[in-house]
């Protein structure tokens, strides 16, 4: 049994079948990479997941409990917890503040009305909070505000964000899309890093092959809305269905 | 001290000190001198400093924080009113059982009033809140006419029961004997400072008010809840429930307006509907932008500011004008003075709206940012070239080094 199990899911957009009885089970501790073509309903699938879209059909369960139909906030107290495309930061706050804020939920959970506790005296989130910044290799930059980090820094902030939570699983959105080079090596590493010391299950979704057979142990394929195929790097790789898809456009 | 920071403490210690000393610095000139017509340390005035300095305080907890702009908090102020009225009519004069009366009252009403509203954000929010107080209006000053009195307002009559009121208490509001309309005047020199009981009682309320606020702004909560002001979505992705937070806000705040409501009638018995009506509303809104929002003292200023100009500028009038500029040959002192006429007396909203403009175009950090703006200017003065980044680091904008001013 894996620690995720998607069956039959689909969603339409009008005419649109953007899902087709998609189905998907992730192994716990493993990293699993969903790849596919522009527009295949990569996207989609994960805002199913979280909560973002109700998908028409079918059923979602994490660890044995069904997500569907929980709220955003919940189905990440359930221990979900989702890197975004675009890094979705707390721009106006300092970065500090920006991993702060995930610490206390993680311990506080969705609502508590401490309006007369002090931050400065939550020595124990504070001190999480400058370890995982340590961990992401942000330490220096603790007391900016977020909006003025560069686009690296903020991906790297964002998933200090999720890490911080100590989550069982983590989705990550293209975690390195828009990325330069060795940005790009960074947060491979820090992937690989924090798979090796938490054991978080990770769902991908990437664009860049690279990333992918950096860091894939299963890759499943998505094309116009149905998993085509799924399997080992090896397998994925010369997979001819998955060339088609693709219609060479991957250097595969 | 008091569960604070060197640099929080230090702050609360100036406001405190402002505030209690405000008798005293609000009446620079002296009596019978020109300028004494902008003195403004009288009782009536400097209570309604401390009263809608607590009102914006409690607005910036919902406005300034989580950038929810409410339109309805006079509706808050209203029920705050009335309920310490009800308080007098049945009870006695003394006003402790209305004050808590008025907040719970207020928590109540911003509870049901927050929980419909805040299922929308935005523009859709305000426009609810705005429709929920013109209701409120509308109910006060026609439906209900039995709780609130309709047009001519909820006032205590001598036939009303007040059950706990002694033989010979008090027939003016007080609290337990001390009557709220006790002044003390001390003449100094030319000067005369009225030091007045309602205003102290007030502005000890008010300072409570200021502290409270200050530790939500320090607080998990207040973080949280300037974290939805930045990006609600994010905070929802990270298993914070965001609804209640804003309702918490919105509920304090609401009780915050409630309190004001109820120190007005301890002041002066009587609630009005027009206490309800959108433009008391958009005036505590103007008082927090005016001030700076997100900003611990802006809200302060801003009431300040605008209930100076409400009771001084409006009291310039043609005479004083003329008074001012009679030493002008004729024909230019009329041309002046019909210049200016129209700027002052009757028309100050002019003056007060150029000024909010002026604010919001090029302060939109409020006062709060003109005030540092002219600090940091003087300290680059005095210090030509620091040019040493590690005893100077560079000023990191940074939400809370704002309210420092």
């Amino acid at each position: 049994m894996g620690i995720l199990e998607v069956q039959n899911v689909n969603k339409h957009f009008g005419g649109l079948h953007a899902l087709n009885n998609v189905n998907l089970n992730v192994e716990e501790g493993k990293v699993h990479a969903i790849i596919g073509p522009n527009g295949a309903g990569k996207s989609t699938f994960l805002n199913c997941l979280i909560g973002k879209l109700a998908p028409d059909t079918g059923s979602v369960m994490f660890q044995g409990q069904p997500v569907l139909g929980k709220k955003p906030h919940e189905i990440n107290q359930m221990g979900i917890s989702r890197v975004f495309q675009t890094p979705e930061i707390f721009s106006d706050l300092s970065v500090f503040e920006n991993v702060m804020i995930p610490c206390f939920a993680k311990r506080d959970g969705s609502f508590m009305l401490n309006a007369l506790k002090r931050v400065k005296r939550e020595t124990d989130i504070r001190e999480q909070a400058e370890q995982m910044l340590i961990d992401v290799n942000m330490q220096d930059k603790l007391h900016m505000e977020a909006s003025s980090l560069s686009r690296g820094d903020k991906r790297r902030l964002e998933m200090a964000m999720c890490l911080a939570q100590d989550p069982k699983l983590l989705l990550l959105d293209e975690p390195t899309a828009g990325m330069a080079r060795a940005d790009t090596n960074a947060t491979i590493d820090l992937l690989k890093h924090i798979g090796e010391t938490r054991g978080i299950t990770k769902v991908i979704i990437e664009h860049d092959m690279h990333v992918v057979f950096s860091l894939a142990e299963t890759i499943s394929v998505l094309a116009q809305g149905a998993i085509i195929a799924e399997g080992l790097p090896e397998d994925i790789k010369g997979h001819p269905k998955v060339r088609e898809a693709y219609l060479g456009e991957a250097e595969v | 001290m008091f569960g604070l920071d060197k640099k929080d403490t230090k702050f609360l210690l100036i406001v405190m000190f402002l505030t209690l000393a405000t008798p005293i610095l609000l009446q620079p000139f002296p009596e019978g001198s020109g300028l004494a017509q902008f003195n403004a340390g009288y009782p009536d005035l400097m209570q309604r400093f401390a009263i809608f300095g607590i009102f914006a305080i409690g607005f910036n907890i919902l406005f300034g924080l989580t950038g929810y702009l409410s339109f309805g908090h006079a509706a808050f102020l209203g029920v705050g009113s009335y309920s310490t009225v009800w308080m007098f009519k049945l009870l006695s004069m003394n006003v402790l059982p209305g004050l808590v009366l008025a907040v719970i009252m207020s928590g109540i009403f911003a509870f049901l009033i927050g929980f419909v509203s805040l299922r929308r954000s935005g523009i859709y929010f305000s426009i609810l809140t705005l429709a929920f107080a013109q209701m409120s209006f509308n109910l006060a000053y026609s439906v209900l006419t039995p709780i609130t009195n309709g047009e001519t307002g909820l006032q205590v009559y001598a036939s009303d029961p007040q059950y706990l009121m002694g033989e010979d208490a008090l027939t003016t509001t007080h609290l337990f004997g001390f009557a709220m309309n006790k002044s003390l005047k001390l003449p100094v020199g030319s000067w005369e400072f009225t030091f007045n009981f309602g205003y102290y009682f007030c502005a000890i309320i008010a300072i409570v008010a200021f502290y409270v606020s200050l530790r939500i702004f320090r607080s998990p909560f207040g973080m949280m809840l300037r974290a939805i002001k930045t990006n609600q979505n994010r905070l929802m992705y990270t298993g914070i429930n965001t609804r209640p937070y804003m309702l918490a806000a919105f509920v304090i705040s609401g009780m915050y307006a409630g309190l004001a409501g109820g120190l007005l009638a301890s002041m002066d018995p009587l609630a009005g509907a027009e206490r309800m009506q959108w433009t008391a509303s958009g005036e505590v809104v103007l008082m927090t932008i005016l001030g700076g929002a997100g900003t611990l003292m802006g809200p302060i200023l801003g009431a300040g500011f605008i209930k100076y100009f409400e009771n001084i500028f409006s009291k310039i009038n043609d005479n004083v004008l003329h008074g001012w500029f009679n030493w002008l040959p004729d024909g230019l002192e009329d041309a002046i003075v019909w210049l200016i006429h129209p700027f002052v007396g009757k028309g100050w909203h002019l003056t007060l709206g150029m000024l909010f403009m002026l604010v919001v175009i090029f302060l939109p950090g409020g006062l709060v940012e003109g005030g540092s703006r002219i600090k940091n200017w003087l300290k680059r003065n005095k210090q030509p070239k620091p040019n040493d980044d590690d005893h100077q680091p560079k000023h990191v904008a940074h939400v809370a080094e704002k309210e420092e001013f």
